[in-house]
């Protein structure tokens, strides 16, 4: 009897302690990359398969918020840019762990920043904190403390640290040891990752339970979007980063809850014109494309409203300029929204001195206005925007020639031979902030497209932007930098070099089983928050009804 | 043999039925196939758009029909283009012999051995971007026929070596005649069942190539509408599903091209 209740004790006594305290549901989260990850290593990153991998393994000094897009305390529990903002200092947690068991100091940290920096390496990460010549200078005076200083100022210091993810100086497993919520348990090329739960993870939730819930993610390397879907469907995956406008309608209608827009997100399609001074192209077209009433015509001609509703299926915005609405502190919210009006198009042109008779448009000189506009071939979502530009277009009298080449002969006439009168592209953006884009607004930037490389700026307002983007890249106060830049939004919105034509919705889809999810328009922004995600008990994979 | 030939007669008035259809495209709906309904984007089939509209909410029929007369009518051409040039060099390979014969024979085996996708995707590339819709068109067509020529060669070379010892071609020589004479006056009309054969067999082909071309988006320019861009629209398999109406251009593709492969017969019978 006494030997029984011991032994009940006991099993009772097992049973508490090996029980966790909260009752995690646990479970494996199963969703798709897109493409095999090229490295493992967090500061070689440089694809979109690798960096989801980084961003759940990799413990970061600081993490951007991606729901309140503010920063947050990581690893470092608070950081300090100096005055000239060359230096950083951060105050780091104590007592961490790598998932392999090696602990965490500042030496790691240091040891990450100099392998970041080495200009051997070529790491794409370390590129954006090279701000000048020399070399960096770290210290550690104790173990839980480091100061990094830089040869030149560093534009928003703070915010590069969210993509920095903290090597391991001593554990023999190199990168693989991490400090984010998963590390890799094992990688099979060109078919999965299989990610498992951090033991170590220093983040515990608001009750003081250890992060993450899930015991791990497998990841499927699926380049096929419509297989992703049918598995989601099917109920083998639970999660779908980013889907496009047609799987989303399509899940929404069969799958209702699962589809979550997470609204207008920071991407955008875009057209402009070439106005490179030695294109190949006729002398009467680069007068057109360089005048602003031209530029501004054609904006005013093309319906985006229109393009939103048919080629996206409702599930993108008008776009008013180079900021997206969903980037919250940098969007200049003055700047008037973009509205179709043929008839102001048709003033606008007149005024330049173009004639609109007999359903044609003509220049001073007589010459019929027509152009060709190019896309990438295979994207049917582009092919569809061309389409409706060309229609709208028609309207004031302008003949759009469409052609679609493939992307390797469009980024050549893009970028060597010049040779073409507009193109219609998109650009992902996954940065906020506007220094990410230093190499499209100064003139003499490779990316400034309509006339890139410039010795000096060949207008006054692309002489003003560069003034003001560099005024704001050095600027210390966050609002002195937005007031400046709202100048760069307005200058953009008036010339219209790049004509910007919609921002896509972010588009996800989340299994009802998962609990926690709350997709956000910046990457990641299905599983930003993995951390917390958890499987609904008893795990009913897939979507549901 | 009766049954064949009843066959053959359908299909020829099956052709001939189309191809009216899509000369006549202007009576037989009202609207143009560039024109955009906005309101109805992908609308079904109704009394005012008997196959509804496409993505864009362009009417189909009218997309169809238009589509119809630039494949049906430019393949042929590309066909004879790449005909005649398969028989003129087939011919003077298979008379001449030695380095010449090498000479095309080599060129033909390139031809073949290179993927005439990625040299038409190339060539697309260098085709200057000023080029209205119709010119793009026929210059896609005019490309395929340029090169699609070797494959044919090498049936006509084989058929020219058949007779190149043959007797009348002997005593056209013992006479003087020359060998371009000697290709045209003799070689090639003993070659016409051969030359039709390959002309037959290379409308269909032509007509799958630019659906390839355009599929990939680098075959018929926007607006103009092609078979081959109107089978872009059906990418989306559960787009077909829930609009069944949407696969009549793949009909229509299969109706031709069969139509074709069943008159062939016929025309070597002729001759």
């Amino acid at each position: 009897m006494i030997r029984g209740a011991i032994r009940n004790l006991a099993v009772l006594s097992c049973f508490l302690i090996g029980a966790p305290v909260f009752a995690q549901s646990g479970g494996v989260l199963h969703f798709c990359l897109h493409g095999e990850p090229k490295t493992f290593n967090p500061i070689l990153v440089d694809d979109e398969a690798s960096e989801n991998i980084r961003y759940l393994t990799g413990g970061v000094l600081i993490r951007l918020n991606r729901q309140t897009q503010g920063l947050e305390p990581g690893l470092a529990t608070s950081s300090r840019v100096s005055k000239d903002g060359r230096s950083i200092t951060f105050q780091l947690r104590t007592g961490l762990h790598f998932s392999d068991g090696t602990p965490f100091t500042s030496e790691d940290v240091a040891y990450t920043i100099k392998a970041l920096m080495d200009p051997q390496v070529h790491s794409p990460t370390g590129d954006a904190f090279r701000s000048g010549e020399g070399a960096i200078e770290i210290k550690t005076p104790t173990p839980d403390r480091i100061t990094i200083s830089y040869p030149a100022r560093v534009s928003g210091l703070e915010r590069l640290f969210d993509q920095v993810a903290i090597m391991s100086a001593h554990s023999p497993k190199k990168e693989m040891a991490v400090l984010g919520p998963f590390y890799i348990s094992e990688y099979k090329a060109g078919s999965y990752v299989e990610l498992k739960r951090n033991p170590n993870y220093w983040k515990r939730d608001s009750q003081g339970h250890a992060l993450p819930y899930l015991d791990g993610i497998h990841l499927d390397i699926q380049r096929n979007r419509d297989i992703e879907l049918l598995r989601f469907e099917r109920g083998e995956l639970q999660l779908i980063n980013r889907l496009d406008a047609e799987s989303y309608k399509r899940l929404e209608k069969d799958y209702g809850s699962s589809a979550r827009d997470a609204g207008s997100g920071l991407d955008s399609d875009f057209l402009w014109f070439n106005q490179r001074p030695g294109a190949p192209i006729a002398e009467s077209k680069r007068s057109w494309f360089r005048t602003t009433e031209f530029r501004r015509a054609i904006s005013a001609a093309i319906n985006r409203e229109d393009i939103s509703r048919i080629v996206f299926d409702g599930y993108a915005k008008p776009a008013y300029g180079p900021v997206s609405p969903a980037n919250r502190f940098w969007f200049n919210s003055s700047l008037p929204a973009p509205k179709h009006d043929p008839q102001a198009a048709l003033q606008l042109l007149t005024q330049a001195g173009f004639r609109f008779a007999n359903d044609e448009l003509r220049d001073k000189a007589g010459n019929r206005v027509e152009f060709s506009l190019v896309t990438n071939s295979g994207n049917s979502v582009r092919e569809k925007m061309a389409a409706m530009i060309q229609q709208d277009l028609s309207e004031i009298g302008i003949r759009v020639s469409i052609v679609t080449l493939d992307f390797p002969s469009l980024i050549e006439r893009m970028t060597r031979t010049f040779d073409y009168d507009a193109i219609l592209l998109g650009l992902v953006n996954t940065d906020l902030d506007p220094n990410g884009m230093m190499t499209v607004w100064l003139s003499s930037g490779e990316n400034h497209q309509w006339n890139p490389s410039q010795k000096t700026p060949a207008t006054p307002w692309e002489a003003e932007m560069d003034t003001l983007m560099r005024e704001q890249a050095t600027a210390m106060a966050d609002k002195d930098r937005k007031k400046k830049f709202d100048r760069v939004q307005e200058i953009i919105y008036q010339q219209q070099p790049f004509i910007y034509l919609v921002n896509r919705d972010v588009l996800t889809a989340v299994s009802l089983a998962v609990l926690g999810a709350a997709p956000t328009v910046l990457s990641p922004p299905a599983f930003w928050n993995a951390e917390v995600l958890q499987l609904h008990p008893p795990t009913e994979l897939g979507a549901q009804k | 043999m009766s049954f064949m030939r009843h066959i053959r007669i359908t299909a020829a008035l099956t052709l001939a039925t189309v191809a009216l259809l899509a000369l006549c495209a202007g009576l037989v709906t009202p609207y143009s196939y560039a024109h955009q309904f906005r309101d109805l984007p992908g609308a079904a089939p109704s009394a005012a758009h008997l196959l509804g509209t496409d993505a864009l909410g362009r009417d189909l029929l009218s997309r169809l029909l238009y589509g119809t007369r630039l494949s049906l009518f430019l393949a042929p051409a590309a066909a004879l283009l790449s005909t005649l040039i398969a028989g003129v060099l087939g011919a003077v390979a298979g008379l001449l012999g030695g380095w010449r014969e090498r000479f095309i024979l080599s060129i033909a085996d390139l031809g073949m051995a290179l993927p005439l996708l990625f040299v038409l995707i190339a060539l697309r590339a260098m085709l200057p971007m000023d080029v209205a819709p119709l010119a793009s068109v026929a210059a896609t067509f005019l490309m395929l026929g340029l090169l699609g020529w070797p494959s044919s060669l090498r049936v006509v070379w084989a058929a020219t070596r058949a007779i190149r010892e043959s007797d009348f071609l002997l005593l056209a020589r013992s006479n003087g005649s020359t060998s371009l004479r000697l290709i045209l006056r003799h070689i090639l009309p003993n070659l016409r069942p051969v030359l039709l054969a390959q002309f037959w067999v290379s409308i269909p082909v032509f007509i799958l190539a630019e659906a390839t071309l355009s599929m990939l988006g680098l075959g018929v320019m926007e607006p103009l509408p092609s078979w081959g861009n109107l089978l872009r629209g059906l990418e989306d398999f559960s787009a077909i599903t829930a609009n069944p109406w949407r696969i009549a251009p793949v009909v229509l593709l299969i109706v031709v091209v069969v139509c074709f492969q069943l008159i062939l017969p016929a025309q070597e019978e002729l001759a």
